[in-house]
């Protein structure tokens, strides 16, 4: 299979992700849009190696896992408080930056 | 190594700055004490290092040199020739002076106000600045000079927005909205200036690959350094604004005004008396030596508007019904004079104009600090809502009209003096500008007679009548200022002759010869 | 010898010095000081002027180097005096009746609170005009030449609380200073054309030719019109001779010493003094010649129409400076005579205004002529004193204005040619106007009915106008006395120099041969005989005294003035100098003034202020950028990667 098609769907999962994260109000669906993305540029990291058949882009976005992973676990802690002060976890009540 | 002397006369007002805001706050005299005994000490140091300077010897003297920041070839370098000692010694001359005549400007507010006064602050600040205008009268490194003509506006910016006068005709309200209105507008122009002037600073730089003021003129003298031009034009413009700026000359003159009339007398006395003269002196110094040729092709423009300065500032002198706006506008008017003695490039123009700048600082002194005197007293700058306090205070209208006498440059008096130098210096090369700023001299009397005339003759007004005469402190002010007016007016030697050398030297920098008698040269 | 010359201005300086500085505690003793150290330089004159006499003709300068003053490269100004015969005749003048004057004052300030400051100002005065006369260069001159000009303002504006005399301080001085700049351009003319200001290498000394010929005639003219300009203010000559009546707000000794006998003469000293430069420049003598007849004429009118004793004579003294200042215009054929005149007319003007204040000490300070009369029983000294001054002015036969005042109109018509003529017939014009006026006051004061009785003097609102002597009660009717002999010792003295020194001067011709080694002297050729002169200036004194009697000596004088011709108000008003300096330079100044300061704050302030407003704007515009929303920032992020990708793209594809 040619592996500019892997492109194409990393292409689109990430038009996929930038648009939930552009519209979407809700900070999980925001949050998980995001990892969409990132995960789109893995993907597209992953094809590049394979077709320049060297590793640097499969072990880039293994550093890219362990920052979503990060990012995950420091995200979803704001998250929660902000949901638990606010009682919402829309972005846009959290323009202040203060709770 | 012999003793570092010129920076021991800044070192001192700084440790004492130091020392003087590291006063407990309940202690306030005991902080007043001391800065006014550091204040002293540095007069001496500077009384030293003008018996120790030696007018016949080499330009430069008392010199330092250390490297500082060797990847850029900044170096420490300090150093005097005539034209700077004179000005070291009248900042340290003048400085006790204002902290004398400020003692009770940053006392705390009676009580029930519930604003904070550091009184320690106040006499810290002053000291600073006299810390950072001493280095800058000495300092022959470019950068070392930028450093500091850069640094002495913070502390005169909490001084005039921090310690201003709370006389003003609105209610106090509308004084502290003034006076941040004043510190602000002081510092953006001078910051605006203080950067065009880092550009230029940089560019120098570029072009020279040092900073050192003697070895770039030397090279600039020798012709081993050439710079295009565009480049010494650009350049040269560069450092000029910034001291147009705080000389300052028209049309950049508008935040004077602003800034004397909202800061308290004493601190008045520090903008125009001490601070400004930083301008003047630095156009002197590094205009004239770094750019001889830019300074010859700028010259009929700065003409121009030194002489637009000597009229327009008394024009609008004779306008202002506030004492300390007048006396600003005044000032104006006075570096005008300065500016085009500078540019008049001859003997007696430059002379002129450095004695200008020595009994400029005297003779504003004397009146301003008079004049923070009498609104001190009544509470208000307005000049209508004074008269006839020659009545019940004589001495104090005396000193008064001593101060004013000096500024219209009455002969018998040091103004008159310099001024007169200046205005045949000119003459002797610009006979049309000349005469223009000889018109100057008939605006002066009009707005200091005006002055006086409103505020201290006719019947007296009743909010004025029990106003008390000049106190022991006040009267210790007044009379060494008075003292030094009468005798540089009629002995002006000393000074002169400190002063001729570099003038010379700074003239033969430029290739600039006097024009000869016309006699002489029919001959 | 020479050392005593600086002695000579030490001693009032050091007199200024004590009373100004002294304090309170000189209060009771301070006239006396002022009056010892003003005779003290008076006889340290006497020795000098012995010193001179006994020297011979040409070796009649001394000169005194004091110390180097202005030490600038090619420019050298010193402190130096020179001592020759037209200063010795000065520094005689200006001490011994600024000396009587001092002794006038003891009486005539006697009940001033302040008097110690006044001795201290008169005393400053005196100081200032013998360096004046004393300087050997410009320079210094012009130290002195203001010197008695801040004496003049301090002492017009004596009475502080009065805003008309504070006015007309800041008058004189201002006017004073527009003279002042034709000083300082001249000085920097010969500055720039000799490289010196210094007496003796321009005017030349001990018989040596100075180097003023050797400048082009244009350069001389320049500098010539330069100092007629200073002269002009100093002395009250026409354009700016307006300060001189306002200058009558001083106290009346002030008058007759600064702005009658010694500093409204200085003027024509400077011209005198500058004889070289002037001789040089024909066509700015002839602009002297022009100014003085001019004034003269000018003068006189104005005199003749104010009802305010001192104002008349000052308007008098206008006049008379008039002639000086015309015969030191004719060049060698007046210097002279305008130095004889000056000297003569100190004695008699100073005289008349002695006299007019002894009246005025009589009559409760009151100044207006229209409420005098008759004082002849009443103040016997006064009148044969002012008498004689007044014999003296209209230059009647033997006494000194008739010989000073009549070798001036000889050598007027002696100019030769058309200007001649008219310069003559100006000055014996003059001689038929001042009869008139002089005589006019004269009548209204000491002759006809007592207009003073039965009538306030005063109006309660109006301030005493000589508040030295508000002890006398202010509303009640006047009760005329003699002065103490304290004053009216110095007036028999002036008086005796009224009558005899113009006689004593001319037999001989003395003061010509005295004078002569400084100035130079030369005839002239008059067209007409002295005799014929003398005639004519005889008829025109009696035609003008005849009128005065006709008007005011056989017609009682009303109390209230008549509206009178336009002339008579136009010279009320100071010929409308008054209003035209009030329309254009007092109006239009504030207006000037007003409108530059509106333009600092809207335009040049303005161009700051609005930039900084500007400035402000955009970053608030650019602040609601910043709203906080998560999603607007990712808006934006998103925006600028599009853009960077398609700038990548672009500029690939280029």
């Amino acid at each position: 299979m040619n592996p500019v098609n892997y492109l194409y769907l990393a292409a689109l999962l990430f038009t996929i992700g930038a648009t939930g994260v552009l519209i979407r109000r809700n900070a999980i669906v925001v949050f998980m849009c995001i990892e969409l993305m990132l995960n789109a540029c893995n993907l597209a990291f992953v094809t590049f190696s394979r077709m320049h058949g060297n590793l640097d882009g499969q072990i880039i976005a293994f550093f890219t896992m362990v920052v979503a992973a990060a990012e995950v676990v420091v995200g979803l802690a704001i998250i929660v408080s902000l949901f638990r002060s606010r009682h919402s976890a829309s972005v846009d009540d959290a323009s202040l930056m203060k709770l | 190594m012999s003793f570092p002397l010129l920076t021991a006369t800044a070192v001192l007002p700084a440790i004492g700055a130091v020392a003087t805001a590291a006063v407990p706050a309940a202690r306030r005299n005991a902080a007043k004490a001391l800065a006014l005994l550091f204040s002293l000490v540095t007069l001496a140091l500077a009384i030293v290092v003008l018996v120790r300077f030696d007018p016949g010897g080499a330009r430069y003297q008392l010199t330092e040199s250390h490297s500082w920041i060797a990847e850029f070839g900044v170096r420490y370098e300090l150093g005097v020739d005539g034209i700077g000692v004179a000005l070291v010694a009248l900042t340290a001359l003048l400085i006790p002076f204002v902290i004398l005549a400020g003692w009770h400007d940053a006392d705390p507010l009676e009580t029930g106000s519930k604003r904070w006064r550091p009184t320690q602050g106040f006499f810290a600040l002053i000291l600073a600045v006299e810390a950072m205008v001493i280095l800058s009268f000495e300092a022959t490194d470019v950068f070392l000079f930028y450093i500091f003509f850069e640094a002495m506006l913070i502390p005169m910016y909490f001084l005039i927005g921090g310690f201003g006068d709370r006389a003003h005709e609105h209610g106090e309200e509308a004084a502290s909205t003034q006076r941040s209105y004043a510190a602000v507008k002081f510092l953006l122009y001078n910051l605006v200036g203080g950067l065009i002037m880092l550009a230029a600073v940089i560019g120098l730089y570029v072009v020279a690959g040092n900073f050192s003021l003697a070895e770039i003129a030397q090279a600039r003298a020798d012709g081993t350094l050439h710079m295009a031009t565009s480049t010494e034009r650009w350049l040269f413009l560069g450092f000029f604004f910034a001291f147009a700026v705080k000389a300052p000359l028209w049309p950049l003159h508008t935040w004077l005004p602003n800034a004397m009339g909202e800061a308290t007398a004493p601190v008045a006395v520090l903008i125009t008396a001490v601070v400004d003269k930083v301008g003047t002196f630095a156009m002197l110094r590094f205009c004239l030596q770094l750019f001889p040729e830019a300074s010859k092709w700028a010259t009929p423009v700065i003409l121009v508007l030194a002489v637009i300065s000597i009229v327009y500032g008394a024009l609008l002198a004779v306008g202002q019904r506030d004492i300390k706006r007048l006396v600003a506008y005044a000032s104006i008017s006075h570096f005008g004079f300065i500016i085009l003695g500078i540019f008049a490039m001859t003997s007696q123009g430059q002379s002129g104009a450095t004695l200008y700048m020595v009994n400029h600082g005297i003779s504003t002194a004397a009146l301003m600090l008079v004049a923070g005197f009498l609104i001190s007293r009544r509470g208000s700058r307005l000049i209508a809502d004074y008269g006839g306090v020659q009545k019940v205070a004589p001495v104090l209208a005396g000193t008064f009209l001593i101060g004013g006498l000096a500024t219209l440059s009455l002969p018998g008096l040091a103004p008159f003096v310099s001024e007169f130098l200046v205005l045949v210096g000119t003459f002797a090369r610009y006979p049309a500008i000349g005469i223009i700023a000889t018109f100057g001299i008939v605006l002066a009397a009009l707005y200091t007679l005006v002055l006086y005339q409103r505020t201290m003759t006719g019947p007296v007004k009743p909010e004025v009548s029990a106003m008390p005469d000049l106190r022991a402190r006040e009267l210790v002010v007044v009379t060494p200022l008075i003292v030094l007016l009468i005798f540089l007016g009629v002995y002006p030697k000393p000074v002169t002759d400190i002063v001729n050398p570099a003038v010379k030297q700074t003239l033969s920098d430029v290739h600039k010869k006097d024009p000869k008698p016309e006699v002489e040269a029919a001959k | 010898m020479e050392n005593l010359i600086a002695l000579l201005i030490a001693a009032p300086l050091l007199g200024a010095a004590v009373l100004l500085v002294g304090g309170r505690r000189l209060d009771a003793v301070g006239q006396w000081v002022g009056t010892l150290l003003s005779t003290v330089s008076f006889v340290l004159g006497l020795v000098l002027f012995g010193d001179l006499l006994g020297r011979s003709a040409e070796d009649r300068t001394l000169t005194q180097h004091l110390f180097s003053w202005i030490p600038v490269e090619g420019f050298q100004a010193d402190v130096g005096f020179r001592l020759d015969q037209l200063s010795m005749t000065f520094v005689l003048l200006i001490t011994g009746v600024g000396s009587l004057i001092h002794l006038y004052s003891v009486g005539y300030m006697e009940h001033d609170e302040r008097r110690r400051r006044f001795f201290g100002y008169l005393n400053l005065f005196l100081a200032a005009m013998l360096l004046l006369v004393l300087a050997d260069n410009y320079l210094l001159l012009y130290v002195g030449w203001e010197g008695v000009g801040l004496a003049s303002y301090l002492l017009i504006g004596f009475w502080q609380h009065k805003p008309s005399a504070a006015t007309a301080a800041k008058k004189a001085f201002l006017v004073n200073r527009v003279g002042d700049m034709g000083l300082s351009i001249a000085i920097m003319l010969m500055f720039t054309t000799f490289g010196t200001f210094a007496f003796g290498p321009l005017l030349g000394a001990e018989g040596q030719q100075g180097i003023a010929g050797d400048a082009s005639e244009g350069k001389l003219t320049a500098i010539a019109l330069m100092l007629l300009l200073a002269a002009c203010g100093k002395s009250a000559q026409v354009p700016l001779q307006s300060w001189l009546g306002d200058a009558m707000e001083g106290p009346t000794p002030v008058s007759a010493l600064i702005h009658a006998a010694t500093m409204v003469t200085a003027g024509v000293y400077l011209i005198v003094r500058s004889a070289a430069i002037f001789n040089g420049a024909p066509d700015a003598q002839l602009v002297v010649t022009v100014v003085g007849a001019v004034t003269l004429l000018f003068g006189a009118i104005v005199g003749c129409a104010k009802d305010d004793i001192k104002k008349a004579l000052a308007g008098s003294t206008m006049s008379q400076i008039g002639y000086m200042v015309l015969a030191a215009g004719l060049g060698p054929i007046g210097y002279v005579f305008a130095i004889m005149h000056l000297v003569t007319h100190g004695f008699f003007k100073a005289g008349l205004f002695l006299g007019a204040g002894s009246v005025m000490h009589g009559m409760n300070d009151e100044v207006d002529m229209r409420k005098y009369g008759g004082l002849r029983k009443y103040m016997p000294v006064t009148f044969v004193t002012f008498g004689l001054g007044y014999l003296a002015i209209i230059g009647f036969p033997g006494l000194s204005g008739f010989f000073s005042k009549d070798k001036i109109i000889e050598a007027a018509f002696a100019k030769g040619g058309a200007e001649g003529w008219i310069l003559g017939g100006c000055a014996l014009l003059g001689a038929a106007i001042t009869a008139y006026y002089m005589t006019r006051v004269m009548l209204m004061t000491f002759f006809g009915e007592e207009r003073w009785k039965n009538q306030p003097t005063r109006s309660p609102e109006a301030p005493s106008a000589e508040p030295a002597a508000a002890h006398h009660g202010e509303h009640a009717e006047p009760h005329p006395h003699e002065s103490p002999k304290v004053m009216t010792i110095p007036m028999i003295v002036l008086a005796f120099g009224s009558v005899f020194a113009g006689g004593f001067f001319s037999i001989g011709d003395r003061f010509l041969h005295w004078l002569e080694p400084v100035t130079g002297h030369s005839e002239g050729d008059s067209p007409l005989s002295v005799a014929a002169v003398t005639g004519a200036t005889m008829v025109c004194l009696v035609i003008g005294v005849g009128i005065a009697y006709a008007q005011y000596g056989r017609r009682p004088v009303p109390v209230v003035a008549p509206r009178g011709s336009l002339l008579t108000r136009a010279a009320r008003r100071d010929l409308l100098q008054d209003d035209f300096n009030h329309v254009v330079l007092v109006r239009g100044g504030e207006h000037l003034t007003r409108s530059l300061v509106y333009v600092d704050h809207t335009l040049v302030d303005g161009v700051v202020n609005g930039t900084a407003a500007s400035v402000g704007g955009l970053s608030g515009r650019l602040r609601r950028l910043q709203n906080g929303f998560a999603r607007s920032y990712a808006v934006s992020m998103f925006g600028g990667a599009a853009v960077l990708v398609a700038a990548t793209l672009l500029m690939r594809a280029v």
